[in-house]
């Protein structure tokens, strides 16, 4: 099945006096047709740099350095050749975004206007993308409310008269207003306490599965995704760790960042474990090392690590079409298992 | 410690745009001459000679008025008067309207109901009328009553808008955490608040330099100043009394006029430098706008290196690769770039 977006080689750069910053390095990524593909890594990790720079939302000083965004919606492309979002005009950007791939904020309290109405603000966003006569546009609103399971009177609320969670489905809502083929959700549900998280989450999945789009959500939470995601992404320090279905991931995560992460939180079922988390913090974007940039964290550093060319490879005894990639050829899952022997027997 | 500075001046002065280049350069220039002007006048301005309504010659650059004076040595000494009073117009009304605008803004209660009730008393005082009224009588004694009057009507402007920038300003989280770390006020004031409302400063600041050399030259062409001094609202009041026109000695009033012109196109384009220099975003913007050759506005597309080097054509390129500034060097995305 072909990925109805495809991001290669994409690196995006900030500049500034001190030195460039290089927030994404060389990433590739590809989301397929009615997939939730899950983007993970530490704050400063350059999940949200790559999916806005992928849609090009970012401002200057940001520059995208290399790289190329194919896009291969049916409505745009017909079944043609996929169009690289990187060479689009500003006309161009307007005609596919919303309608072709919509974005949920990250605050909802930020990204809806404190002055207007919901109803006004459902009613902008699809009147600048879709040419509905009012009164439709007006159904269109509320049903689009009913989706997200708020009541259609609260269409004339303003944004402080509701609830953190219920302005998140008005942005989700709002994502949704012109039927998009693809939604990057950056950090929907970082804001709310789980009960409402979980209660979010449960609707993105009913209605990506009704609508039939396709999800990239950033999140900083492993745990989130391992349940939600269908394959997962790991990133840190600009690049990519490792990907993989969320199964692979949780049951043989290859990548010592990936274990560093898991071990971060504690499992809901199973034995009870010791919660190891990662020493160090991320390091200096501005100048990169060669090789991997997780080394001085690493536990399972060599010398070997700085000659590593950071390009995802099947994850050492996985059939080489095999979907889970490790950009670590250092560390196999015998290696980890013999580490985590030695643990066991001292 | 001192080549720092330099450096950091020479940083500034670089990352300014052409505008606002060119607007430093010119106010530099009518600076200069008038701190030397008096220096280097030729003749003294007040001299009278035979030689009357001379046209520009050797001797006389800028010719001669109807009694001989040398008009060189006027504008040269005008500008000196006119920037005087113009700058001094300019620190008083900027000073007053901070004070006032922040302290009501930032003390609120009956602080702020008591200056906001000043401020919209000074705000109604019809201006003209009243400049014409009292210089009419104090005209007699040099350039005091002009700069006293014109301040005491030029503040009640800035001192609104920066008490309505102080109000958004003061009911931000940051001020609010400020405040919990037991900050003083004063500090809160001068460290907090003050810097965010740089650009505005100074930007009224030059606008009042503008307001008073307009108001100055204008009350002066119609008489209502001290005319037996220099300025460059005197000479064209002497010109047009003389009636410079009519005898088409255009050499009597282009310079002063021009000068007025000059100045005041300087400080407009000074105006549109401070902007940047007050907002670190605006300033980091401009460095991806250098590598892209053109302007680049927030509302655009993230741009694409490989874009902007097609974009740019053979005489960008070229003009390019004599840039200092390499962006991205070693990487291997961005190569020559």
């Amino acid at each position: 099945m072909a990925p109805i977006l495809e991001i290669s080689d994409l690196s995006v750069a900030y500049r500034s006096d001190s030195g460039d910053v290089h927030a994404v390095e060389h990433v590739s990524l590809s989301l397929n047709a009615g997939e939730v593909v899950g983007l993970c890594g530490e704050s400063g990790s350059g999940k949200s740099t790559l999916a806005y720079g992928a849609m090009r939302l970012l401002r200057p000083p940001a520059l995208i350095t290399s790289g190329s965004v194919r896009y291969s919606g049916r409505r745009i492309t017909h079944g043609g050749e996929p169009v690289d979002i990187l060479s689009m005009s500003q006309r161009e950007l307007h005609r596919i975004r919303w309608r072709e791939t919509a974005i949920v904020f990250q605050s909802a309290m930020n990204a809806l206007n404190p002055v207007l109405r919901v109803q006004d603000q459902l009613l902008d966003a699809i009147q600048a993308h879709l040419k509905l006569p009012r009164h439709e546009a007006r159904d269109k609103a509320a049903t689009l409310l009913d989706l997200v399971g708020i009541p259609r009177d609260r269409l004339r609320a303003y944004p402080h008269e509701l609830s953190g969670g219920m302005r998140q489905r008005v942005m989700i809502a709002m994502a949704l207003a012109a039927d998009p083929e693809v939604v990057i959700m950056d950090e929907p549900t970082t804001a709310l306490d789980v009960v409402v998280q979980r209660d979010i989450l449960s609707q993105i999945v009913e209605l990506k599965d009704r609508l039939g789009f396709s999800v990239l959500f950033i999140t900083h939470d492993l745990s989130l995704l391992l349940e939600l995601a269908d394959r997962i992404a790991v990133m840190y320090a600009g690049r990519l760790m490792e990907t993989g279905s969320s199964q692979e991931l949780m049951r043989e995560p290859a990548h010592p960042y990936t274990r560093g992460l898991l071990n971060s939180f504690p499992a809901l079922h199973g034995a009870k474990r010791e919660l190891t988390g990662i020493p160090g913090v991320p390091p200096d974007l501005r100048d990169i090392t060669p090789g991997c940039p997780f080394i001085p964290r690493c536990r399972y550093a060599t010398g070997a690590c700085s000659a590593v060319d950071m390009s995802l490879a099947p994850v050492a005894g996985t059939p080489a079409q095999a979907a889970h990639l490790t950009a670590c050829p250092i560390v196999t899952p015998e290696v980890t298992k013999e580490a985590s022997q030695e643990e066991v027997a001292s | 410690m001192k080549s720092s500075v330099f450096a950091g001046a020479a940083n500034i002065w670089r990352n300014l745009p052409l505008k606002a280049k060119i607007g430093v350069g010119l106010f530099g220039f009518f600076v200069l001459a008038a701190i030397i002007g008096p220096q280097v006048q030729p003749y003294d301005p007040g001299a009278q000679t035979p030689l009357t309504m001379a046209a520009p010659s050797v001797q006389h650059w800028f010719g001669t008025t109807q009694t001989g004076q040398d008009i060189l040595s006027q504008v040269l000494t005008g500008i000196r008067l006119t920037l005087e009073l113009a700058l001094l117009v300019g620190v008083i009304v900027t000073v007053v309207s901070v004070l006032i605008g922040v302290t009501s803004a930032f003390l609120g209660g009956i602080w702020d109901d008591v200056l906001s009730l000043i401020t919209n008393v000074f705000l109604v005082i019809p201006a003209l009328p009243l400049l014409i009224v009292l210089l009419g009588y104090l005209s007699q004694q040099g350039q005091t009553p002009t700069i006293v009057v014109l301040s005491l009507l030029g503040w009640p402007w800035g001192a609104r808008v920066i008490r309505a920038q102080t109000l958004t300003i003061r009911g931000r989280d940051f001020i609010a955490a400020s405040r919990e770390t037991g900050e003083k006020t004063w500090r809160i004031i001068l460290f907090e608040i003050i810097p965010n409302e740089v650009s505005l400063i100074a930007a009224s600041f030059v606008n009042t330099v503008l307001y008073a050399i307009g108001a100055s030259v204008a009350l002066a062409f119609v008489g209502l100043t001290n005319v037996n001094s220099w300025s460059l609202g005197t000479i064209l009041f002497w010109a047009q009394t003389d009636s410079a026109l009519l005898a088409g000695a255009w050499w009597w009033f282009v310079p002063a006029g021009l000068a007025v012109a000059l100045i005041g196109t300087s400080l407009v384009l000074l105006n549109s430098g401070i902007d940047e220099l007050g907002s670190p975003r605006l300033r980091a913007t401009r460095g991806t706008a250098k590598v892209a050759g053109h302007k680049i506005w927030p509302t655009d597309p993230t741009p694409v290196l490989a874009q902007l080097q097609a974009q740019r054509g053979p005489l960008g390129s070229f003009l390019h690769s004599f840039s200092r500034r390499s962006l991205l060097e070693g990487t291997s995305a961005g190569g020559e770039l």
